[in-house]
């Protein structure tokens, strides 16, 4: 399964921003340990700000800081705030769908349902967790490891 | 192994003392999973007693939370059981838990957090390296508790269909 690079520019500010408790951190910050553009970070925290989960912080040394409950809020919550993650593509043509096509879309939905609880089930604080257990916190990342890079000057 | 009296209880970092269970804890269990299911199944827990209560307790544990700052409290906080269990499904001996719950009162307070860390020692003990437990996708609480205690997705996917 893939997520949108909004989606996981989301839930990596949002684990950098709860690495500690009332941890304040710039765009730049963030931006620069994943090698994205400030620009297209911008615009994620707008989303995330619009939904609670962040808040700015203004004045000299500000930033954003998590506002969430990183016990209740789930990688699912999240990344619908970036992308759709229904069956709603399988569904469609339902009327005209052969029994192949039926049949296609049964196993695809399977597969969609079990992607969502599992997105569902991980919450901020669960990733953190898994994080912490690997050592990764505070780590440097290679800009070849996100994907679609090189685009977001773009954005 | 928790066998002896004395050494039922088991120490957690919280004010909740999880310990084997004992005849009189049975009523309060069946109290709270009623509570928790609004099904009344007293026959079902008078049964899981005798059996993971009272038969080959080196490998099944029927355990109970209650409170060590109110000695006095009688009730269960909530209870977890396990068992392990080997070679079905082709699977090496591990830890199955398959029942847990918690006062709903008591939930976030570290209840069910002191009962899986004592069930996985006593696992532990018994010479098993893996826990394993199943959850329903759209159970919402118990799958993010489970999360939240490291468990991730394990090798198995179950099966099923409708038997016509």
């Amino acid at each position: 399964m893939k997520l949108q690079i909004s989606t996981r520019l989301a839930i990596f500010a949002v684990l950098e921003l709860t690495a500690r408790d009332g941890l304040q951190l710039s765009v730049a910050d963030i931006g620069e340990k994943y090698g994205v553009s400030s620009h297209h970070l911008a615009k994620v925290m707008h989303v995330l700000g619009r939904a609670g989960l962040v808040r700015s912080v203004r004045g000299a040394g500000g930033g954003y800081q998590f506002a969430g409950n990183a016990r209740r809020t789930t990688l699912l919550d999240v990344a619908l705030m970036f992308e759709e993650l229904s069956s709603v593509e399988h569904d469609s043509g339902a009327a005209n769908a052969t029994p192949e096509d039926q049949a296609l879309r049964e196993v695809l939905n399977e597969i969609d349902d079990i992607a969502r609880a599992t997105l569902g089930s991980i919450t901020v604080a669960t990733m953190r967790k898994l994080v912490d257990r690997r050592g990764t916190s505070g780590g440097r990342r290679s800009k070849a490891d996100v994907p679609g890079r090189r685009n977001q000057s773009s954005h | 192994m928790v066998t002896t009296a004395k050494a039922r209880a088991v120490k957690t970092d919280t004010a909740v003392r999880v310990r084997r269970v004992q005849a009189a804890d049975i009523p309060h269990v069946i109290g709270l999973d009623t509570r928790v299911t609004k099904l009344a199944k007293a026959e079902y827990w008078n049964d899981v007693f005798v059996r993971y209560g009272k038969r080959r307790l080196h490998e099944r544990f029927f355990l109970v939370a209650e409170s060590r700052v109110d000695k006095a409290d009688p009730r269960v906080l909530g209870f977890i059981i396990g068992e392990i269990r080997a070679w079905e499904f082709g699977s090496t001996p591990c830890g199955w838990v398959f029942a847990l719950s918690v006062e709903p009162a008591m939930r976030l307070h570290n209840v069910g957090n002191a009962m899986l860390e004592a069930i996985s020692r006593e696992f532990k003990k018994a010479g098993v390296s893996k826990m394993r437990t199943m959850v329903a996708r759209d159970a919402r609480l118990p799958m993010l508790f489970f999360r939240s205690e490291g468990m991730m997705a394990g090798p198995y996917i179950q099966l099923e269909k409708d038997l016509d």
